[in-house]
């Protein structure tokens, strides 16, 4: 059944896929084999409207959100897209503070869903987005900040869904890959896997940016979310730019999947595990995200022209 | 034996502004020492007073995160690559 009663109900249930072509082994007796959950085919084309969606009715659930309150959030972009759709549907306000160096679709289908922008400096990255939105939450005491960095429902949003739906399509599953940003697609569904499959592998995949992203002063300014608990990890790789483009890439060249560069990230880190699990002749099913689709980053020029002069121009973009 | 150190912005002050030195050890922790004696203070700023990672920095040998791989007793070999970076939001 693919019919729903709103476009909010259409949330989760993503399709996994095989990819063939990208696995060291589809078939025989110990295949190494790579799946990829399509994310991006969520309401407003990324995972986070399972964070987004969860939050806001948790605070509703509390009492914090009620009609016609204005809701805060510090993000990239894709958490205020999905924040900005269920606000609008819901009937709530929406100022997201967002680093200037995010992608111009980023804020265009935020102005388009009705969020009000306030931009942090691009020196800072998202650690000065979150410093601003702190501060924005003490002067406009009555604006609900929903924080997706330290909120429970945005692990439980994973917890509960992306966690239950890959099991389900995939129970032999061996690696679960997901990018780190809030923590909290890893923190849910890495919780829930290692509690049904023991021994399953939890790799992160964090960006590693051009240096004007780690504009800190100070080394004690640093972040690390609240809901972030290493516990749940059992890897954890750093991928440059030029990386997550090449599989950005090799996932268009090789499956016909159009992703945004964060999942390019997650592949490099995703064929990391594959290889060294082929080389010691084991069989593995290694899922991962696709977190969002390219669109939101044509204008960066990820997809045209070489590698080198493609991973130039996102130097001291955020992209994931 | 020499392994590339890539310093972040925020420590070059004490490299003399190099984005990458060179360094020697068979261990994480071996590397830092190594890298104390040529470039003094920069140890503690990476380490805390009770002798584990700053929780603001991460080190990467080969692109892995070495609080996955053994933390500051992580082997190296020549020809690694090691990545110090400050930890930042992401998201």
């Amino acid at each position: 059944m693919a019919r729903y009663d709103s476009l909010i109900d259409a949330l989760g249930d993503t399709p996994l896929v095989g990819l063939p072509n990208l696995s060291p082994s589809w078939d025989g007796e110990r295949p190494v084999r790579l799946w990829v959950k399509l994310e991006d085919r969520n309401p407003t084309g990324s995972i986070k409207d399972r964070a987004a969606l969860y939050m806001i009715r948790a605070a509703e659930a509390d009492g914090r959100l009620t009609h016609g309150c204005t809701i805060l959030e510090p993000t990239s972009g894709n958490t205020g897209i999905s924040l900005a759709m269920v606000a609008k549907l819901r009937g709530y306000g929406l100022v997201c503070v967002m680093p200037e160096n995010t992608s111009i679709e980023r804020r265009q289908l935020l102005e388009m869903f009705g969020a009000r922008i306030i931009s942090s400096p691009a020196a800072g990255g998202s650690n000065q987005a979150v410093a601003t939105a702190k501060e924005l939450a003490k002067q406009y005491p009555d604006w609900v900040m929903l924080y997706q960095y330290g909120n429970e429902a945005n692990a439980r949003a994973h917890y509960e869904g992306t966690g239950p739906e890959l099991l389900r399509d995939l129970p032999s599953i061996t690696h679960f890959v997901a990018g780190l940003g809030t923590t909290g697609t890893l923190m849910g569904t890495g919780r829930y896997l290692r509690e049904k499959v023991p021994d399953i592998q939890i790799i992160a995949a964090e960006p590693r940016y051009g240096e004007l992203v780690y504009g800190l002063r100070n080394i004690d300014e640093g972040f690390v979310p609240e809901l972030y608990d290493d516990s749940v990890l059992t890897s954890r790789f750093s991928v440059t730019s030029y990386d997550a483009l090449r599989r950005t890439r090799d996932l268009i060249e090789h499956e016909g999947i159009f992703a945004g560069v964060s999942t390019g990230a997650i592949l490099h880190a995703a064929l990391s595990v594959a290889d060294r699990v082929a080389a010691r002749d084991e069989r593995a099913d290694i899922a991962f995200v696709v977190a969002d689709g390219g669109w939101k980053y044509l204008s960066t020029g990820a997809y045209s022209g070489s590698l080198q002069q493609a991973a130039e121009r996102l130097e001291g973009q955020l992209w994931a | 034996m020499a392994i590339e150190v890539k310093i972040p912005t925020i420590l070059r002050t004490y490299t003399s502004g190099a984005k990458a030195v060179d360094g020697k050890g068979d261990t994480l922790s071996a590397l830092i020492d190594d890298l104390d004696g040529n470039f003094p203070g920069l140890k503690g700023r990476l380490i805390t007073d009770d002798g584990g990672l700053h929780r603001f920095v991460n080190v990467y040998v080969n692109d892995e995160d070495v609080r996955f791989t053994g933390a500051l007793d992580t082997a190296l070999k020549d020809g690694d690559a090691v990545t110090i970076l400050p930890a930042v939001a992401g998201g």
